[in-house]
């Protein structure tokens, strides 16, 4: 017999899987956008660490002369990551889910304690419900990029209906810059989700498929955790 | 989490992971086959059919946030660009004989108004500086002269042709031609263009005149206008027709 807990919500499940392939999109149609006017670098002066994007990237990848797709694939699917993504925060504050992902008080001082467990410096987890506290700063901050990406690509969209807007951004080239550092931000949440997902491992990822985690047959072992009742830390007392 | 806990049976936890994943794997496959069946859609102006349909659906929806009181954000003269981009040369033949040239205004079938450049430099002149926005994302900050676009159909008595839709631009060897909703083109900002800096246009920026709209994208701003003609159709639009959007409002 496993005893299984409830993890997931059905509708969470769906705005997740539905936001991952109209995000790769967004992000895809975005750099085909992009490379028309490829500005932006890592570097100082003349010196250059790292252009967006080295040219070898673009090859690759097949970009270069591919703008007016780029645009009519962006502002076709921003419609489905706009209200997936409305629908999602929706969701959160009718369903009261919000409580589990918008980080609390506690949340800045755990979620350095989460970062050096994961290092392995570390070895004990502060308690947690669904989310520790760095999932919780990482899952907030992640709306909030979204709602930051649809502001500056309205702003960079519509400047002149929306001066307002574009102003309030410091103005058209720097909301295009915004848009830009929102995306790389996208795909550094991306790949630090992935490797996450991946040392998690399988029950852990079946959770936002099914929406139910097993629990472990046994209690965690007593090992676990008890730094502060070792013996030395004992004496120190 | 310690609410909503259920024991099952190992058999009952396979067959609920295996229903979940069989849709997942499903919906997963259908995004492939729909990603797939819009590429194999047919081409609407260079555009994919369906992507079309959006565009010009963006279109309704977002000129409804078009108004003459939304302008392009102005600067000081101390602001422009020391070197203005020539970004193509579409429609700018090098035969050229700018001597003979004049503006025809069709103003219906067999009515066809000439005016030249002395004409149009003698209506009430409009300045600005703007930042010059390229469908590519670059942008300047450049500054224009000539007549608003408005006052020059008052001037010409174009109450009935404003009336319609669109206007249609062309250069004088057709090589390039623009259409324009009738709201932009009456944009107080929207002006006959025949100085940059202070000066006569130069020939790769569209001399005699050439059109300077800031409510759309560069691609709009006709350079070495021949004729203008109305229309309640969309008149022909040659970036249009290499899949970009129709409205390029910004």
């Amino acid at each position: 017999m496993k005893t299984i807990v409830k993890k997931h919500p059905l509708a969470i499940r769906w705005f997740h899987w539905i936001n991952f392939p109209v995000l790769a999109v967004m992000i895809w149609s975005g750099l085909l956008i992009y490379w028309a006017n490829d500005i932006y670098r890592v570097g100082w002066g003349d010196k250059t660490v790292l252009k967006f994007f080295p040219d070898s990237f673009n090859k690759a990848l097949n970009i270069p002369f591919r703008l007016a797709e780029g645009m009519s694939l962006h502002f076709f699917f921003m419609w489905f990551f706009a209200i997936n993504g409305f629908l999602y925060v929706l969701y959160l504050f009718i369903s009261g889910e919000w409580r589990l992902i918008f980080p609390n008080k506690k949340s800045l001082k755990e979620s350095w304690q989460v970062v050096l467990h994961d290092l392995h410096i570390k070895k004990r987890m502060p308690p947690q419900k669904k989310y520790n506290a760095a999932q919780r700063i990482a899952y907030t901050g992640v709306i909030f990029m979204g709602i930051g990406s649809l502001l500056t690509g309205l702003a960079i969209y519509k400047p002149v209906q929306f001066n307002f807007l574009c102003n309030l951004l410091g103005g058209y080239e720097w909301a295009r810059a915004e848009h830009f550092i929102l995306t790389i931000l996208f795909t550094l949440f991306f790949l630090v989700h992935i490797i996450q997902v991946i040392i998690a491992g399988w029950n852990n990822f079946r959770g936002i498929v099914t929406g139910f985690e097993v629990k472990p047959p046994t209690p965690p072992p007593v090992g676990e955790g008890t730094m502060e009742v070792h013996p030395l830390n004992e004496l120190k007392k | 989490m310690t609410e909503k806990e259920t024991i099952i049976s190992e058999k009952q936890l396979r067959k609920k992971t295996i229903i979940s994943f069989s849709v997942f794997i499903v919906m997963l496959v259908l995004a492939v086959v729909a990603w797939k069946w819009l590429h194999k859609q047919p081409d609407a102006d260079g555009a994919l059919k369906p992507l079309r349909t959006v565009l010009n659906n963006n279109e309704r929806i977002f000129s409804n946030f078009f108004s003459n009181n939304h302008l392009a954000k102005t600067f000081p003269v101390g602001a422009t660009v020391h070197k203005v981009r020539v970004n193509g040369s579409e429609g700018m033949s090098p035969d050229f004989d700018a001597s003979k040239w004049k503006l025809q205004v069709i103003k219906s079938a067999g009515d066809t108004l000439f005016v030249t450049l002395d004409e149009i430099k003698a209506l009430p002149k409009t300045e600005i500086v703007f930042d010059f926005k390229c469908i590519e994302g670059w942008s300047q900050i450049t500054h224009w002269g000539g007549v608003k676009f408005s006052d020059f159909a008052k001037k010409y008595n174009l109450t009935s042709q404003t009336q319609m839709n669109y206007v249609g631009l062309i250069t004088p060897d057709k090589g390039y031609y623009v259409g324009i909703d009738m709201p932009a083109i009456l944009h107080p900002q929207t002006l006959l263009c025949y100085e940059m800096n202070g000066k006569s246009l130069p020939m790769n920026q569209g001399y005699p005149l050439r059109l300077i709209i800031p409510v759309k994208y560069g691609i709009k701003h006709l350079k070495r206008i021949g004729s203008i003609f109305f229309s309640n159709e969309r008149p022909a639009d040659y970036w249009y027709e290499r899949g970009y959007d129709y409205y390029s409002g910004l």
